[in-house]
């Protein structure tokens, strides 16, 4: 349960791209061979060297010479174009290439948008890129993918707790750095740390049974009783 | 074709665009959209053919090499967990097993036209007509096959896992693949297939869990928000604060009812305003309608914020306190006689009790979480789209006469995004995007933003629902008279004008449909406007009024959600007067054994005590009280009650639910525990879209533009008992959960608030304020 951001993860396989476009395809057999592929294309390898002084840059000011920033995110680092008051939101989606965050509101009203800063949950919409330089920043492919999900993520599967899943990645996020600060809630207070994220589908009763089922304190008959 | 192949990245484009980063894997059986629209295309046209023949069988599955079936549906998953059920059955006709199977979904000139994903109506479509049909198809034609191949008759075959064999000699097999060798099966579907029979179901029934559910809790499942393509720009869009452009005085009204009135022009865009920003690539303006492209979103965002628009005085709103008082005198353009039978007038003459009393529906919205977004790539005279619209094929021809270029030009993808539940942006922003990536040649992603969204959103439509309704002397209702105005504005896509987006652009507006209409339709009209219930003499009128202020399309059980809380309601009313139990006086004026048994379902759930309502006096300020509604579900297409128990806070006016019980039966239940989580929504949608929702405005514009101005449901807010009752109907024809429960809770809501007050509610939502100010009253 280590999603301060330090810990590579299971997304250690995930190359840097030097202008990174999000894979636009829920995939089948033919992405992952693609990816295969790619990995051992080599290309990708070297922009990940390339990146590894910008730790070190990062740990000074954040700053890289050419104006741009170094922002460490999923335990990697990541050299970004973006103005200093960009929403880490876009820089997170466009120019990292991440997917597991949402913008909903841009206001701070929705969660959709729910990353970790330092382990703590934040709104990405709502905080400025150069915020956070030199600190861990979390987004949902930080916790875990499909092949290793998190206890969380795994949760949310069993409990079949996502319809159009827009606002999960937020929801999942807020969770995780909830249950590191209680362990155990009771179902009062898990709806209480989440009741500042919507779900316009109506999916709450299984979000929170997940995050129930993830914290161990999930009991036989709890939730919805269903008949039929 | 190397220029149009181009037009649609292939994957190793985007794994060199990416420099090696991907970040979805997985879904072995959930196709990638873009990667099936990247497949080539054969002929000379360079996105296939315009339509796909739907009599083939070939057109909805094929058999691969390696065994795996591919299923091409024109029905969209949104959300909903359709694309896992459009499977089961698919797997069931064909005897292969659930992880055998694939889906790709709506394509132009890939899949088949299934019409609109809306209404409930796709598991409905896809057991009666769709994929079942072409599934067993395919079967009777691959046993046809094998036959010849094993030298035996048909029926001596059976099938597993996709492997024909002959009973008793296990010597004899051959597997679809190989019958089929990666070509087509070349059947067409037959109107007299017999699928199997609900006993031999394995797939069917069971609950087998959404494959799209680990990708969108791992950041791996690409919505329409997440599609990137090379060199791709961003844009948003520039609006007047009102959703109309249009004048609304007396004389423009007409015009516009007769469909001449040209729409405002733009007064003046002052590019100048923006002239100190970085990254602006181009500030688009057709008409009135005004977009920025730049390279990146966030320019495009200040942009947009800062550009100076100067609009040509946009017409005034109505007075919202007066709403109801304006629709139901607006001309109306089209009365529609839905029922006439026996003779009403007559029948409330001699009855012993008359009532009337009139029900109102606010607009409100669809409210999703991610704001509207599309990407557009037109150039060279091609045009192609990825969208999460409800219908790819009348979008494709909306978008051919909004950029003049000839349908086969013209390609829509769909790409699932945020939940939409009904029409939502999703077709609007696809308009936006194509006419922005029109006017630079380069491909254009446009999200709306949260205030975009929300003031021009198609709005569920406001209604005045009237009734009136005599008992007689042993309390069974003998006259039903029912009238109701429904607001509207534009619609789905066809004609651009038929949303915001295109009318902005300057296309005319559709003419309202006009009274009378050429064939006044009487029965059933899919709007749940006609009686459930068993009376000696009916009438119902319903009356479209246009109404040029706000645009409106299909909310989540349009039309049908407001008829059915007036007529539950008023069904109440008239328990009351008769003294009676409210499930009582329901199974009275019933003897349709679906809904019987649904209502039945319910209030055993609850436990149900009968007694009439209200509640006998309590004691303090809070009061507790529950209530019945159901309906039958558009006429046929599925069956639903509700049992609320709720508390009243007669101080603060505030309503607590403290447990909803919901049945349903939708004929046979093809995935438990998915039809159980679209019922679990339609409960909490129901009760946010009950007590809080309401679209705010004044003269000006639209008031309710963020979370904190349209407030929805939270956690917090959610009773911890629900209880669910699948009413299984194996031998009886799949039908739609998508909707239906969520039409019964408002009635039901407002029915317990009276049995635990003895108040009356008639028009939602049921706020605090309301409610006290009917406590006061």
């Amino acid at each position: 349960m280590d999603n301060t951001g330090g810990n590579p993860g299971p997304n250690s396989e995930e190359q840097v791209p030097k202008k990174p476009v999000t894979e636009p395809t829920e995939a089948g057999d033919g992405l992952r061979r693609s990816r295969r592929a790619a990995i051992g294309a080599g290309g990708a390898a070297a922009a990940v060297v390339a990146l590894g002084a910008g730790a070190y840059l990062a740990e000074r000011a954040g700053l890289l010479p050419g104006g741009g920033l170094t922002i460490k995110v999923n335990g990697k680092d990541h050299a970004v174009q973006a103005d200093p008051d960009t929403p880490l939101l876009y820089v997170l989606r466009n120019e990292v290439g991440l997917k597991g965050l949402r913008f909903g509101c841009g206001l701070a009203q929705c969660g959709s948008c729910t990353v970790q800063l330092d382990g703590k949950a934040v709104r990405s919409c709502q905080t400025k890129v150069s915020a956070v330089a030199g600190r861990a920043v979390t987004t949902l492919e930080g916790l875990g993918n499909i092949a290793h999900p998190h206890p969380l993520q795994k949760a949310f599967i069993d409990q079949q707790a996502a319809q159009c899943g827009y606002c999960i990645p937020g929801m999942i996020m807020e969770a995780d750095a909830f249950l590191r600060s209680k362990p155990k809630p009771t179902a009062t207070e898990i709806k209480s740390a989440l009741s500042g994220h919507l779900c316009r589908c109506g999916t709450h009763y299984r979000i929170v049974r997940a995050v129930q089922a993830a914290a161990g304190t999930l009991t036989a008959g709890a939730g919805v009783q269903q008949g039929g | 074709m190397g220029e149009l192949r181009r037009l649609t990245p292939t994957r190793r484009d985007f794994m060199k665009a990416a420099g090696g980063l991907v970040v979805g894997i997985s879904l072995p059986a959930y196709v990638g959209q873009l990667e099936a629209a990247a497949a080539p295309t054969t002929g000379t046209a360079p996105f296939g053919p315009l339509n796909v023949p739907v009599d083939q069988v070939d057109s909805w599955l094929q058999v691969a090499k390696n065994g795996t079936v591919t299923i091409f549906t024109g029905k969209v998953e949104l959300g909903t967990g359709t694309l896992t059920a459009s499977r089961q059955i698919v797997a069931e006709e064909l005897d292969v097993s659930f992880p055998a199977t694939e889906i790709v979904q709506a394509i132009t000139g890939k899949t088949v036209d299934q019409g609109v994903t809306a209404g409930s109506q796709t598991m409905r479509t896809q057991w009666a007509t769709g994929l079942r049909i072409a599934a067993a198809s395919a079967r009777q034609a691959l046993l046809s096959m094998a036959a010849t191949r094993l030298a035996v008759t048909p029926d001596k075959l059976r099938v597993q896992n996709g492997v024909v064999s002959v009973q008793g000699d296990s010597s004899k097999t051959v597997s679809y693949a190989d019958l089929v060798r990666g070509g087509k099966i070349g059947a067409q579907l037959s109107r007299s297939v017999r699928p199997k029979d609900a006993s031999a179901y394995q797939v069917v029934g069971q609950s087998i869990p959404r494959e799209d559910v680990p990708a969108k809790v791992t950041g791996e499942f690409t919505y329409v928000q997440d599609v990137r393509l090379p060199g791709m720009l961003h844009g948003r869009i520039v609006r007047p604060t009102r959703p109309s452009p249009l004048t609304a005085s007396p004389t423009a009204l007409a015009r516009v009812i007769k469909g001449t009135l040209a729409n405002a022009t733009l007064a003046n865009v002052d590019e100048s305003s923006i002239a100190h920003l970085k990254g602006i690539v181009r500030v688009v303006t057709k008409s009135s309608l005004v977009g920025v492209v730049a390279e990146r979103e966030e320019e495009a965002i200040a942009a947009a914020q800062a550009l100076k628009v100067t609009w040509n005085d946009p017409a005034s709103l109505p007075d919202q306190s007066t709403l109801y008082d304006t629709i139901q005198t607006t001309k109306v353009n089209n009365t529609r006689v839905i029922a006439n039978s026996g003779d009403v007038e007559a029948a409330l003459g001699s009855a012993d009790h008359v009532i009337q009393a009139v029900y109102m529906h606010p607009y409100q919205m669809h409210g999703s979480i991610g704001p509207s977004c599309a990407v557009a790539h037109v150039h060279d005279g091609l045009a192609e789209v990825w969208s999460g619209t409800q219908s790819v094929y009348a979008l494709r021809t909306t978008l051919a006469t909004l950029l003049s270029i000839d349908p086969a030009n013209v390609r829509v993808n769909y790409v699932e995004g945020s939940g939409c539940y009904g029409i939502n942006g999703a077709d609007d922003v696809s308009l936006s995007a194509a006419l922005m990536s029109q006017a630079t040649g380069k491909p254009v992603r446009v999200q709306y933003m949260r205030a975009d969204e929300m003031s021009w959103e198609n709005f569920g439509n406001a209604m005045v629902m009237s009734l009136r309704a005599g008992l007689d002397a042993a309390g069974r209702i003998v006259g039903w008279d029912y009238q109701n105005w429904s607001a509207n504005r534009g619609g789905r896509p066809a004609p651009p004008g038929n949303v915001p987006a295109g009318v902005l652009a300057g296309f005319p507006e559709a003419t309202p449909p006009q009274s009378p209409p050429a064939s006044p339709p009487l029965g059933d009209d899919g709007s749940n406007s006609l009686p459930w219930y068993t009376f000696p003499s009916q009438r119902v009128r319903s009356y479209g009024v246009y109404q040029p202020w706000l645009f409106t399309g299909p909310l989540r059980s349009p039309s049908r959600l407001q008829n059915t809380f007036a007529m539950e309601s008023f069904m109440d009313e008239l328990a009351a007067l008769a003294v009676a139990d409210p499930v009582a006086f329901r199974l009275l004026h019933t003897n349709d054994f679906r809904l019987v048994d649904v209502i039945k379902a319910a209030a055993r759930s609850a436990n149900w005590q009968p007694r009439p309502s209200p509640a006998p006096a309590q004691t303090g300020t809070t009061k507790t009280g529950r209530g019945i509604a159901a309906t039958r579900y558009e006429g046929s297409s599925s069956w639903v009650a509700a049992v609320i128990t709720l508390t009243v806070d007669t101080t603060s006016g505030v309503v607590t639910p403290t447990q909803v019980v919901a049945s349903q039966d939708c004929g046979v239940v093809i995935n438990p525990d998915g039809c159980k989580a679209q019922i679990e929504g339609n409960i909490v949608q129901g009760l946010s879209r009950s007590l809080k929702e309401e679209v705010k405005f004044d003269h000006s514009g639209v008031l309710s533009v963020d979370w904190a101005s349209y407030p929805i449901i939270t956690f917090q807010e959610l009773p911890d008992d629900i209880r669910i009752e699948l009413v299984n109907r194996p031998n009886l024809p799949a039908l739609g959960v998508g909707e239906a429960v969520i039409s019964v809770i408002a009635g039901a809501i407002g029915n317990a608030i009276f049995d635990a007050t003895g108040r009356r509610m008639r028009q939602l939502p049921f706020t605090p304020e309301r409610v006290k100010a009917a406590l006061q009253a």
